[in-house]
This record gives C-alpha cells, structure tokens and sequence, in this order.
C-alpha cells in the first residue's frame, strides 16, 4: 500500500483539479480554495524539510569529511544565520532584523548575493560569445541560415542597426511576429501536448518515478 | 547492449496509426471524429454571453477544452490498450537518444565517468520527472558497461529520487553492487551556484559524455560552453523553449521539446507508454488538421470553425 | 598569412572574452545615447497603462532576481514611475524570494520623485508568497485569504487600498516582471487565460521570442523583452535610467560579436579552401 496510496490521492487529487476548471459553482469552488490554501501551507512546511534534508544530506558529508566538507559548513551557517536574522526583529532595541532595506538580512543580500549572482549571470555575455564565435560557421544550409538570422536579429535589435537602415527594426520585428514565432507556436504546441501526456502517465499511476524508490 | 535500434521498431509499411485492414467508413472512433468536425462547423449554440455561473454546475464557456480533453485522453488510453494487447508500434529514430548510448561507450573506452545534470527545477516538475525517467535507463547502461555515473543536484527533494533511480538502474543491469551513493551529490539550490558546481565536476573530473535533460534556464549555456571545453560529447534536452538555441549551437545532439517527454517511451520500450505516446502523436495530428482548416477557413471568411475553439 | 588564418579560425577564447569585456565597459563609461525608435509590443504596453482611468488598481508582481536585474530593474522603475505620474494604485507582489528586496529598492527610488505618495493609500507591497501557480490561481478567487497581511505584517482588511480589493475582478490590469519561472508563462496560463484580467509583461530578453505569441493573440497586451524594451520605455515615459544607458553597451559588443563571427568565417572557409587544393595537388 505504500505506493497505492500515493497515486490513489495524486488521481484524486488531480482529476479534481482538472474538474474544478470546468465547475463555476461557488461552493464547489470554495472548497477548492480552502484546498488550494492547504496547499499553499504543505509548500510553506516543504521548506522546513528542505531545510532538514539539506542539513542532513551536508552533515552527513561534514561528519564524514567528505569532499568540499569546510564548503558544506559555511553553506549551514550560513543557512541558518540568515533566518535568524531575518526572523529577529529587533536587536538590543535597534531593528537589525527582518528583511528589508537598512536591515543585516538587506544588507547581506545586497552586498553578497547581489553581487555574486550578478557576476555569474554576467558570464553569459562572454560564453555567448565564445559559443558564437565558434557555433555560427557557414558549413550547411541550416547554419548558414542559423548564422544569417542571429547576425540580423543582434544588429537589428540595437541603435545602431536603426542607425545603418531606419527600417531596420521594423524587419526585425517581422522576423519575431512571423517566422519566428510559428517556429515558436508550434515547439509550445507539441511540448505541451507532450507535458498534458506525461501528466495524465503521473495521474493514472503509469509514471511512478516521482515515488521514489520502495 | 543497445537501448534500442531501428531493428528492433517495428515498421508497418502503411499507415502506423491504424491497423491495415482498417475500415475507415466503419471504424467508431471516424465516425465521431466526423461528427465533431460537424459539429464544430456549425454556428455553435453554446455563444453564452457573460452570466453569472456562480449557481451552475458547469460553466459552457468551456466546453471545447472539456470536449478536447476528453478526446486526448481517450486517444491516449486506446492506443495504450492497443499497445497492452501485442500490437507493435512504430516511432521514429531519435538522434539525439541515440547518441546516449554512443556517448557512454566513448566515455568508457577512454576511462572517463558520465555526467547526468537533472534540470534545475524540483521533482513536481514534469520535465524533472521526464529526466529521472532518462537517469534510471542511463543508470542500466553505465552500469552494464561499469562506467561512473555522477549525478549533480539541485533540489534537495530530487536527491532521493534520483539516488532511487541510478539504483535501481544499477540492479537492473545486475550490478547492485556498483552503485555508489555520493556520485548522486546535492549541490547548491541556487541557479548559478549550482552550475559553477557543475561547471567544476567537468573540469576536474572530465567526463567524456555529458548527458543534460530537464528544466533548465540562463545556466545552460554556461554548462554546455565548460563541457564543449572538456572536449566531451554533450546531449541536450529541455522544453524550455528560451534555453534550446543554445543547447543546439553548443552540444552535439538536443532534444527538442516534447521529445523529451516521449524519451521514457523510446528508451524502455514499454508498450504502455509507447501507447501514450503515439497516442498524443496523433493528437498533434489531428491538432494540425484542424489548424489547417480553420486557417482555410478563416482565409475564406467562414469564422464559426475558429471561434468554438476560444475561451470565454 | 595561412598561419594568421589557422590562428584566427581556432582563436583563443580569452582574446574573445578581452574584447567583450571592454566592448561592454567602455560604453557603460562613455555612453553616447544613440538614438532609437519605440517598437509595436513596447508601445502597446505603454498605451495599456496610458489608457487606463486615474486612480486605477494595478498589481505589479516583481519576479526576477540580482541575476535579472540589468534588465528587469530599469523597467520596474520605469513602470512605477509611469503608474504614479498618472495617479494610478499600486499593489505590489512577488513569487520570487529574491524580487522582494528588489522590488523594495525600485519603489524606493522612484518615492523620491513622489514624496506625496502614502503607503497603504497609493501603493502597498503584499511582499513574497510561495506556492508558483497555486498563489496564482488563489489569488483569482481571493486576494486577501492569499495574502492576509502585507509584508509589514499590517491585516488587509486595515490597508485602504485594499478595500473592495477581493479578487482579479477588481485589478484593473497586472503588469508582471519576469525573470523566468513563475513568470509571464505562468501568468498567461492560470490568470489571464482562467479569469481574463487584462496582463502585460517585461521580461528578459532570452525569454522574449516565447512570449511573442501571447502578444499576438492578446493575450498579452503589451512586452518589454530585455534592457531594449527597458530603454524604448524609458523613452515613452521620460525617465531615462540605466538602460537607455546600457544601450551603446549592447551595441557595441553586438557588434564585436558580429565581427568575431565574420572573422571566424573568413578563417574557416580560408584554411579549407587551402586544405582543399592541397588535397587535389596530391
């Protein structure tokens, strides 16, 4: 039953919800509310076993002195003193905590977090390029038309693409609002067929990956 | 061992859809597909006005989703009990699934481990699901040819069920013993730190095949650049439509939206799920039949067709 | 000369990166302000808030990260600038963990410019929830049993601007700033397609092609893809900020992209041209 019992209440769940889209009646659609705010919570709880599961998994590794252990330690502190002080109001009368601009949770943010994952964002610019340079070479018809298009829509998309030819922009748009976006459709279109697909293997218990092991 | 080759694929000579002997006039499932086209090309009388439904037990305005969804899981289901009944079903050569199992002989011949990296996203997602799908097959084929498997991963509830997966992959192939649990490592559930973890297993330990489907976002380029770097060969799949260019110009095989999801089919073989999905194949046909229609349509002034199909 | 090709064709990807860098830099420093025009998705997302009736209710949800923030944050500026200049409401949200401190630093910078605006009369922050799609579609039905208090901690029922606020019915139109997943996706396909509040969207400019389709369909009424579609904005509503700066910046390392390419072309096709005749002369 430890498995029977899951996908009986993901089917259950599941086929309600679908249900629900087409049933406007108001009680029915307050008891999907009241379920939907249940839900909210279990989500609010899962980062309590988040939290857990990540201890675990890293203490497992600091106990063992496993690879990267002193990383795994200031990756726990460090967990922990950020819902400390984002939690704690006031300290010795001064409000330090809580999460805002002026507090010590802002101020972390914006001196440590901002900057890093700024940083690590900005290493795309120069990945695109390197992968540019290397990727858009005129060996077949494809990429040729691949290298083609990419040159046009970068040169087109900035000032100076307006600059060389006025209408330049005005192509560029044509590009996005018709080649490119029935490219687009279609790719949504068969993913989400195949995602409703995939869907209805979870609901009708074909697809027991997301169980786990017995 | 092949996963699966075209050998192996059944090939009907005719139509793959329906059994030769086929009766078009008599099959059931035509004659209400007719029907519906019928129905659809007739003014339709359910153009509610907005009212308060608050009282109804089923709002009209939607009833072509019901109408189609309905449709779309009965598809789905009939050709999965075709499929339980022995009939063979024919899909077409995946490329870039191909290529997997090219890529792990590679990675053993030079020594070298496998890297797996799940996706970003957790385990309600359907394309993390759709990837630890993948993970359990790769599992049975590294441990079948004794290659190491690393598995990087980003969500602390993914951990369990991938270590599940390259488990059980690992007692499929008769190897239970081969499995170890770190190579299944949590790393970070932050974005960008998590890819610079990755981006540091693929330096250090230079697998020779990198192997990347699920959901992934701005880190994808960056980790198919590091693993170009590393000289490994590189399969990529997503449905994130905004990540595949640049998994296309920097891997040597992607695979492109819902052929992720149909990945579990061509790789296991099981007849259910090679059912669903010819199942939702022939949705999509019928989805295209009806496009090209109603754009005949439309371009001939004839606008009930396209209009039952919005959604007040 | 063939050896300066073969180079050229397998060049070192630091040289690249050297030139990107200071493609990029250079401009931030010594920008020009090349001058541009305003595209059809930007002017239709500027039209939806010029069209809208004084004093209208506008939820705002900020979903993007430090990571985003070159491009997302000049247009969420850009946007509560433009919603206070004309007298609308503004209720702002995020789905995203990191957007509420980012969200908090856009609306501080643009009450500089409006000392008069009152919290909890003209604008409140609803702050963070999480739940992706479930808060979405929670908040069709009631707003305040999704958030029951502010990010302040102050009851709903106690903040003026969110009298008579219960559900989308009453927003007169969401304007959402994606950085990726939720986002404008997630918006379309449990908000506007369930209950068809009116939903523009700024996002990144990676994500911008995909959204292309909602826009077509109205479904969106109006884009900003990327720090372009942050610029053109800028320039509708007369508030020139960091990206109408950042423009010549993108310029140029487009252009410098560009040429890499051509140069890469140029060395490929040259060394196997060569390789070519030395095959036929053996």
């Amino acid at each position: 039953m430890r498995r029977e019992i899951p996908i009986a209440i993901c089917f259950l769940v599941g086929i309600s919800f679908i249900l629900e889209y087409f049933i406007p009646h108001e009680d029915v659609l307050s008891i999907f509310e009241t379920i939907r705010q249940w839900a909210i919570i279990v989500i609010a709880f899962a980062y309590v076993l988040g939290i857990a599961n990540l201890v675990r998994i890293n203490s497992h590794v600091i106990q063992r002195k496993g690879r990267d252990w002193p990383y795994k330690i200031i990756l726990v502190v460090s967990l922990f003193f950020m819902i400390t002080v984002g939690i704690i109001f006031d300290i010795f009368g001064i409000r330090l905590g809580g999460i805002g601009e002026g507090t010590i949770f802002g101020w972390v943010y914006f001196h440590a977090q901002y900057p890093l994952q700024a940083t690590m964002f900005s290493l795309l610019a120069f990945f695109i390029a390197s992968a540019a340079f290397r990727a858009f070479r005129i060996r077949t018809f494809q990429a040729s038309l691949l290298a083609v298009t990419a040159i046009l829509v970068m040169i087109g998309r900035v000032p100076v693409g307006e600059s060389l030819w006025a209408d330049f922009p005005d192509f560029i748009e044509w590009i996005m609002n018709v080649p490119q976006l029935a490219g687009k459709r279609a790719i949504m279109i068969g993913a989400a067929l195949g995602a409703i697909s995939t869907a209805l293997k979870v609901l009708t218990g074909l697809e027991r990956t997301y169980l786990g092991g017995e | 061992m092949p996963i699966i080759s075209s050998a192996e694929l059944q090939i009907q000579s005719n139509n793959e859809f329906f059994p030769s002997n086929t009766n078009v006039k008599s099959n059931p499932f035509f004659k209400v597909l007719f029907l519906f086209l019928c129905f659809l090309l007739i003014d339709s009388p359910l153009s509610f006005a907005a009212e308060d439904l608050s009282e109804s037990w089923f709002n009209p305005n939607r009833l072509n989703m019901l109408i189609f969804l309905i449709l779309f899981f009965a598809v789905i289901i009939y050709f999965i009990q075709r499929a339980k009944k022995g009939k063979s079903l024919f899909i077409r050569r995946i490329a870039g699934l191909d290529a997997i199992e090219e890529a792990v002989g590679r990675a053993t011949e030079m020594g070298r481990p496998v890297l797996f990296v799940p996706g970003i996203e957790d385990v309600n997602q359907i394309q993390t699901v759709a990837a630890m799908i993948i993970l359990g097959n790769v599992a049975k084929m590294v441990a079948d040819y004794d290659t190491p498997l690393f598995v990087p991963i980003c969500r602390p509830f993914v951990v369990p069920v991938a270590e599940e997966r390259v488990k059980e992959g690992y007692a499929a192939a008769g190897r239970p013993d081969a499995y170890n649990r770190d190579n299944v490592r949590y790393i970070s559930d932050e974005q960008f730190a998590y890819a610079a973890g990755v981006q540091g297993i693929m330096l250090r330990d230079r697998p020779m095949a990198n192997l990347m489907f699920g959901s992934f976002f701005a880190e994808s380029l960056m980790l198919a650049e590091t693993g170009f770097l590393t000289g490994a060969i590189q399969v990529a799949g997503t449905a994130n439509i905004h990540q595949l260019p640049f998994f296309v110009v920097a891997c040597d095989y992607t695979i492109i939206g819902e052929e992720l999801f149909a990945t579990s089919a061509y790789l296991s073989k099981e007849p259910k799920l090679l059912g669903s999905l010819k199942g939702s194949d022939l949705a999509k046909a019928i989805i295209i039949g009806i496009l090209a229609l109603g754009a005949i349509l439309e371009t001939l002034g004839i606008t009930q067709f396209t209009r039952w199909f919005f959604i007040e | 000369m063939r050896k300066i090709l073969e180079k050229l064709e397998s060049l070192d990807r630091r040289i690249i990166f050297i030139f990107i860098g200071l493609s990029i830099a250079i401009p931030l420093l010594f920008p020009v302000y090349t001058d541009f025009s305003v595209t059809a998705p930007v002017e239709g997302f500027y039209d939806a808030i010029e069209e809208l009736s004084p004093g209208s209710k506008v939820l705002v949800s900020c979903d993007y990260d430090p990571g985003s923030m070159p491009e997302l944050f000049p247009m969420n500026v850009a946007v509560f600038h433009h919603l206070f200049s004309r007298g609308h409401k503004i209720i702002v949200m995020q789905l995203w963990a990191t957007g509420t401190l980012l969200a908090e630093r856009a609306m501080n910078e643009v009450l500089q410019e409006f000392p008069d605006k009152r919290y909890g009369e003209d604008y409140v922050n609803l702050g963070f929830k999480e739940g992706r799609e479930v808060v979405m579609v929670s908040m069709g039905t009631s707003i305040p049993k999704t958030f029951p208090t502010d990010a302040q901690g102050t009851k709903l029922e106690e903040i003026p601007l969110m009298q008579g606020v219960t559900n989308f019915d009453d927003i007169t139109i969401l304007m959402n700033i994606s950085g990726g997943l939720p986002g404008t996706k997630e918006w379309v396909l449990q908000v506007q397609s369930r209950y068809g509040v009116k939903l523009g969207s700024g996002c990144t400019a990676v994500s911008a092609p995909e959204f292309y389709p909602y826009v077509q369909s109205g479904q969106l009424v109006g884009l900003l893809g990327g720090m372009k579609g942050a610029a053109e904005y800028e320039k509708l509503v007369q508030r020139p900020g960091t990206a109408q700066r950042g423009m010549d910046a993108q310029s140029v390392s487009h252009i410098v992209v560009f040429l890499f390419i051509l140069i890469g072309n140029i060395a490929y096709f040259s060394v196997k041209g060569k390789k070519k005749r030395l095959k036929v002369s053996r």
